[in-house]
């Protein structure tokens, strides 16, 4: 018996759907059977909070007199894009601050303004007939700007590496500190919370999808980049290694500072935690079955990050149950797991969501253009080449 | 054999004599520095993990009070800022003691007890949410 998204947006309005995190779903799943569970369900919402380096706001201060036509800009000495119109800008969250270094980046600029606090901006340019000044130097709050609105160009990675390093020294990664001689590994996923992971052939998750970003409403905007719908997958069809991801696009005016953390990974560089939350439909009793895989029925693939090469050595896969449990095993030898991910936060996130439909009647918005699916694309390599292609 | 752990702190003028030799040397202890911060001239922290007998231990405390070193219990070097925090948990992964741990909520656990203060979750907390007070 399957549902259809008005039937399901009806139920919504009224007041009637019923609503679970993933992970409730999946208690409920296991107690009363999928098929009982896909009936009863309306929606299930999913929560992710890591760090997610494709990411950034766009901005527009407002014209000064005599108005300015931006060139070269920094907000609290963090460079922002100058090559849009004349007021516009994007900040990206990687971006490191020219004093401060990957201490304080675009993300902690953009936790700044979350807060409510003042961020100088100072701007260059060569004057123009219609833009005369050549220099500005102010300071501006969230409040004051005419647009702020987040575009992540890739969130929510579906399933993650672990990574361990085989080398005889530290290394620092965008996965954290890896110590030597496989003395740890990291892991970044919410695994069964995780919204792709929970909709792993993008049936429900599309272009237009209503989604939870960084605490305000939002939208997938489209696929990320490095969408990979190749990826290899398990029995379940779940990929057991980075995968699917998403652009999304929300107003930075309505996010909180409780889902959007700025973060420093010593020796790497700044990144952003954003917290996204995806709600999920249940459809029937074909998502109802991944809606219900748990952390012990998801994988991810060890990686050996103390090979520097694009290629990096796969040693092997591990579930999440068992990186969760806090040691795995590679290469024969036990290594203590850490997350990075925060499975708090993502469980904060999915029931956050989850009263956003209950008591705000957030509705479900169907795909207005599905991902990109299984067979149509993979990740190209970048090639160096010593000329033109011909 | 008793072990315990002690702050101290050296004033400006104390900072270049060599303690750990004399309670080695007279008071049969077992020193372990953790951490050090010594200057000559200025004031100087040591965080000291001491192993010995109960009656060497006392008499060496006390040695360490007449040359004029505040001795203190070393339990609230390390502060986790709760409110900066966002349990992501990347700090249990370099945390080889064992000191710092995630629970089945995900909530972390800080043992102090395991903690040998070598500063590994101060680098690696990416919210700069753990700070050492000393």
């Amino acid at each position: 018996m399957a549902k259809t998204w008005d039937e399901i947006n009806a139920r919504i309005a009224s007041g009637e759907a019923v609503v679970m995190t993933a992970e409730e779903f999946s208690a409920v799943a296991a107690d009363e059977g999928i098929s009982k569970a896909a009936k009863r369900v309306d929606v299930v919402t999913t929560g992710t909070f890591g760090p997610m380096c494709s990411s950034g706001v766009v901005l527009n201060f407002g014209h000064s007199d005599p108005p300015i036509r931006i060139g070269e800009i920094t907000l609290n000495d963090v460079e922002a894009y100058g090559g849009l119109a004349a007021v516009d800008t994007y900040l990206g969250v990687t971006q490191p601050s020219r004093t401060k270094g990957i201490e304080y980046g675009g993300a902690h600029v953009i936790e700044d303004l979350l807060r409510g606090k003042s961020v100088r901006l100072r701007a260059y340019s060569a004057g123009t007939d219609c833009y005369p000044r050549t220099e500005i130097d102010t300071w501006v709050t969230l409040e004051d700007l005419n647009q702020a609105y987040i575009f992540n160009p890739r969130n929510a990675y579906q399933n993650y590496a672990v990574a361990v390093n085989s080398g005889d020294q530290a290394i620092h990664t965008y996965l954290g500190t890896l110590l030597p001689r496989f003395g740890n590994a990291t892991y970044c996923s919410a695994g069964a919370l995780s919204p792709l992971l929970n909709d792993p052939t993008y049936r429900t998750i599309g272009v237009g999808s209503r989604i939870f970003v960084a605490g305000a409403p939002g939208y997938v905007a489209w696929e990320g980049t490095q969408h990979n719908p190749n990826q290899t997958r398990d029995e379940n069809g779940v990929p057991v290694a980075p995968a699917g991801t998403l652009a999304v696009i929300a107003d930075l005016k309505q996010a909180s500072p409780a889902f959007f953390s700025a973060a420093t990974f010593t020796g790497y560089g700044t990144s952003a935690f954003v917290g996204i939350g995806v709600p999920i439909p249940v459809l029937d009793e074909e998502i109802a079955a991944t809606l219900a895989l748990t952390d012990a029925d998801i994988s991810a693939t060890v990686i050996d990050y103390g090979v520097a090469r694009r290629s990096r050595p796969l040693l092997g896969r591990v579930t999440y149950a068992q990186l969760r449990s806090g040691e795995i095993e590679v290469e024969g030898k036990t290594v203590p797991t850490g997350p990075i991910s925060s499975l708090k936060q993502a469980r904060r996130i999915a029931t956050e969501l989850k009263s956003w439909i209950t008591e705000k009647g957030f509705t479900l918005q169907e795909p207005l253009q599905l991902l990109p699916q299984i067979g149509s694309q993979s990740v190209k390599p970048l090639e160096i080449r010593t000329g033109e292609v011909n | 054999m008793p072990r315990k752990r002690f702050d101290l702190a050296f004033p400006p003028n104390q900072a270049t004599k060599p303690i750990t030799y004399h309670l080695v040397k007279d008071f049969d202890l077992t020193p372990n520095i953790l951490r050090a911060q010594i200057q000559p001239g200025q004031e100087g922290r040591m965080l000291l993990e001491i192993t010995g007998p109960k009656e060497s231990f006392d008499a060496g405390i006390a040695f360490l009070e007449a040359e004029g070193i505040t001795v203190s219990p070393a339990a609230t070097d390390i502060r986790l800022d709760e409110d900066v925090c966002v349990l992501c948990g990347l700090c249990t992964a370099v945390c080889r003691p064992g000191a710092l741990v995630m629970d089945a909520a995900g909530d972390l656990i800080f043992d102090k007890d395991k903690c040998v203060y070598c500063e590994a979750c101060v680098i690696a907390c990416p919210r700069r949410a753990v700070t050492l007070s000393f």
